[in-house]
């Protein structure tokens, strides 16, 4: 199917009104989903029989800066039997970013949730086990935040060079 | 060594001063915990296959830091793993050497600028001994590591030995 | 000496930077947690596994990551496109020119250069690529042999990687990272001479494969050791993001270099070795081996086309210039883009989105192979004995530069 065919056959079954923007410019298309019903949504793409998406391949966590007060997450599907490509993305609230955690649907979602909590600290409502998996459990701060500034000392090596 | 044949040839008794001894037999046989954490590692597990052979040196590599006497850091070291490297450091037996393989244990290498979770080179948690220059440095340059370590044994003495000049020095 | 030391010792560090995730006091009266810890000759590197065994048997896996954070993806959200392309090297240090083609493929995407890039350009990419395939999947037999007592099988390898690396040197300057691939071009066009040499090698590779793969992979010790461990489903593998090798040894025909063609890869030929279940269960470590193995010799059969196409249509003219196309600012329009690319290890993914005003990505997300294939460990070994488990580990081949990146 070509990026048409897939964005009105999606609004077919999720309704128009789930569908936010549509972004061409992006490589593979995007479609831009609302944090609500995430899931549900998520569910529906992973079952119907036309799309077939069964592998998630990269989960993007992404801090748009204390000015656009805004972070986003970045999903990429791929259907093998039918070669569809598809890019999700939901946008988020930089105060308290929370969305519910897909890892019901694709198991890949487990670890790159972590990750995601990890560097950025978006919370993932029905994860599993949410907890640091790259840095040490006592790092203060969401490193790839715009405004992240790193400690002075940790067990009092000093961080900066 | 040659000149060592020879003597035993010609009637086969040596006189050597015992420290000479000492720090011929260890400088020999020294053997090196492998702690490889990222891609100098692979160019250390190069040095010891063909051809740049380092069992010729008599350096074994041993798992455990309880058996071995030098500990070869090669890769980089993140605030992470930087309890562990001070715990398996503590481990080894004196005498005890370090050899820093690599920028990123000399100094962070090229993750200095940006990196939040790399430690600016090994020596702010255990004391080195030889810094080996390079990313990764080729195993010419590690072996070359290895005989400056070996020259350093040979200078020294056990009438003054470090750890117990170390503790009058701070003593007074 | 002992004067640069800043670092303060405490009993409680330890478990403050990673916690156990299970406690002596939760577990049955049989089972204990055995730590299978960072620094372990087994592990490939620095990867801790959490066992919680019972006896001899394996109850649950646990792997703690992190040892290797090296924060990629800060570095690259500060420093220009072609200034990250050293760091994308030192994530799958083991196959760096594929990781950088995939890192190039996307910028020039990005930049929309990607048809204009000269055909002798993208031939020896495919011809470095495929050359560093073989090297990691050398080091990833060689040091599962090792894993499982082999020692002959490591030495072997890495005897035939030296000449490999040797020839990459010769090509780009440096051993094992490169900094080779550009954004739109290479760094240095081939030497003279190196084609000839090029072939003599894969000539004298190819009786020394079929040798090692009787005396290592038929043999019925190592069959015994790795057919019907780990199995690993179809369905659980595609749930999980499984990519690479493992995938194929599953049973599944997907290689990226087929489903999504890109650079010259439409113009050669070469199969897609599937595991077929041969000695044991489809899907189990000896599967994933064999894969390995034929993947080789598929690589080699790719080498002597490009080195066909090298000498031949693309052959080497006075005026060729590498660094044609290699634009002065990377300053692509403002877009997001998620390439991906065939690493010997599974799929390497890059997602950019490039913000339009500088030079900089405004984020770059590297996808790492073996960080995804990685998940599996504590589901296909439960049950296990834990020799099976360091047969399994060996299986899954990762390399920790990427899972931690």
């Amino acid at each position: 199917m070509t990026f048409e065919e897939l964005t009105t056959h999606i609004e077919n079954l999720l309704g128009a009104e789930a569908i936010l923007r549509i972004d061409e410019q992006c490589t593979p298309g995007a479609i831009e989903l609302a944090p609500t019903d995430l899931l549900k949504h998520m569910e529906v793409l992973h079952a119907d029989e036309q799309l077939y998406f069964d592998q998630l391949s990269c989960i993007t966590g992404l801090d748009n800066g204390p000015e656009a007060n805004s972070m986003e997450i970045i999903y990429q599907l791929y259907s093998i039997p039918f070669n569809h490509h598809l890019t999700i993305k939901v946008k988020l609230d930089r105060e308290a970013p929370v969305v519910s955690s897909l890892s019901s649907v694709w198991k890949t979602a487990d670890w790159h949730e972590r990750e995601a909590y990890d560097l950025l600290g978006i919370h993932f409502e029905g994860h599993p086990d949410l907890r640091r998996i790259l840095l040490p459990a006592d790092w203060e701060g969401h490193p790839l935040r715009k405004d992240y500034k790193h400690q002075e000392y940790y067990r009092g090596v000093k961080v900066a060079y | 060594m040659g000149l060592l044949d020879q003597k035993l040839a010609q009637g086969g008794i040596v006189i050597s001063k015992l420290e000479d001894l000492i720090n011929w037999a260890r400088l020999s046989s020294m053997w090196p915990m492998g702690f490889g954490t990222a891609c100098c590692a692979i160019e250390f597990m190069s040095a010891q296959a063909t051809p740049y052979d380092l069992d010729r040196f008599g350096i074994v590599p041993r798992a455990s830091p309880r058996q071995s006497d030098v500990m070869i850091v090669a890769g980089t070291v993140t605030f992470k793993m930087a309890d562990r490297v001070r715990r398996l450091y503590e481990q080894m037996a004196e005498p005890r050497y370090v050899i820093s393989m690599g920028s990123c244990s000399n100094v962070g290498g090229p993750y200095w600028e940006h990196g939040y979770h790399v430690v600016k080179g090994v020596d702010r948690i255990i004391p080195v001994d030889i810094y080996v220059p390079g990313c990764p440095p080729r195993p010419e340059a590690l072996i070359g590591g290895l005989i400056k370590l070996q020259e350093k044994i040979r200078g020294e003495s056990i009438v003054a030995p470090r750890a117990l000049e170390k503790m009058l020095e701070d003593e007074a | 000496m002992a004067d640069t030391v800043q670092y303060i010792f405490d009993r409680k560090n330890l478990n403050q930077s990673e916690p156990q995730k299970y406690r002596e006091e939760d577990l049955r009266r049989e089972e204990m947690i055995i730590n299978i810890g960072p620094q372990h000759p087994s592990t490939h590197g620095v990867l801790r596994l959490e066992v919680v065994a019972s006896g001899e048997e394996v109850v649950d896996v646990i792997p703690h990551l992190g040892y290797l954070h090296r924060c990629f993806e800060k570095h690259a959200e500060s420093l220009p496109f072609n200034q990250s392309l050293p760091f994308v090297d030192r994530m799958d240090y083991l196959a760096a020119m594929n990781s950088e083609h995939a890192f190039a493929m996307g910028v020039e995407r990005m930049l929309g250069i990607e048809d204009k890039i000269p055909k002798r350009v993208e031939y020896i990419r495919v011809l470095v690529a495929e050359l560093n395939r073989l090297a990691s999947h050398f080091v990833a037999l060689g040091s599962y042999g090792m894993d499982i007592g082999a020692v002959t099988s490591f030495f072997w390898m890495v005897r035939d990687r030296e000449h490999i690396l040797r020839l990459l040197e010769w090509v780009s300057g440096a051993r094992m990272l490169y900094n080779y691939i550009w954004v739109g071009g290479l760094f240095y066009d081939l030497p003279v001479g190196f084609e000839g040499r090029c072939k003599e090698f894969v000539d004298y590779l190819k009786p020394k494969l079929s040798e090692f793969e009787k005396v290592v992979i038929e043999n019925k010790i190592f069959v015994d050791r790795t057919a019907n461990v780990g199995v690993l489903p179809l369905d659980l593998a595609i749930n999980y993001g499984i990519t690479g090798p493992m995938l194929r040894g599953s049973g599944l025909k997907y290689d990226i270099r087929r489903a999504d063609g890109y650079s010259v890869y439409p113009e050669l030929d070469f199969e897609v070795p599937v595991g077929k279940g041969e000695m044991g269960t489809t899907g189990d470590c000896w599967d994933r081996t064999w894969v390995r193995v034929r993947e080789c010799y598929e690589s080699i059969r790719i080498i002597e086309q490009a080195l066909v196409q090298l000498t031949g249509d693309h052959k080497r003219t006075r005026d060729f210039d590498p660094r044609a196309m290699v634009p002065k600012k990377i300053r692509p329009k403002a877009q997001d883009l998620y390439v991906r690319a065939e690493n010997p290890k599974g799929e390497t993914g890059f997602f950019f989105r490039a913000d339009g005003r500088s030079d900089i990505p405004f984020r770059c997300k590297a996808r790492g192979a073996s960080f995804t294939n990685l998940s599996i460990i504590s589901e296909i070994a439960r049950g296990g004995l834990i020799a099976d488990l360091i047969a399994i580990f060996g299986s899954i081949d990762i390399v920790l530069g990427e899972v931690d990146r």
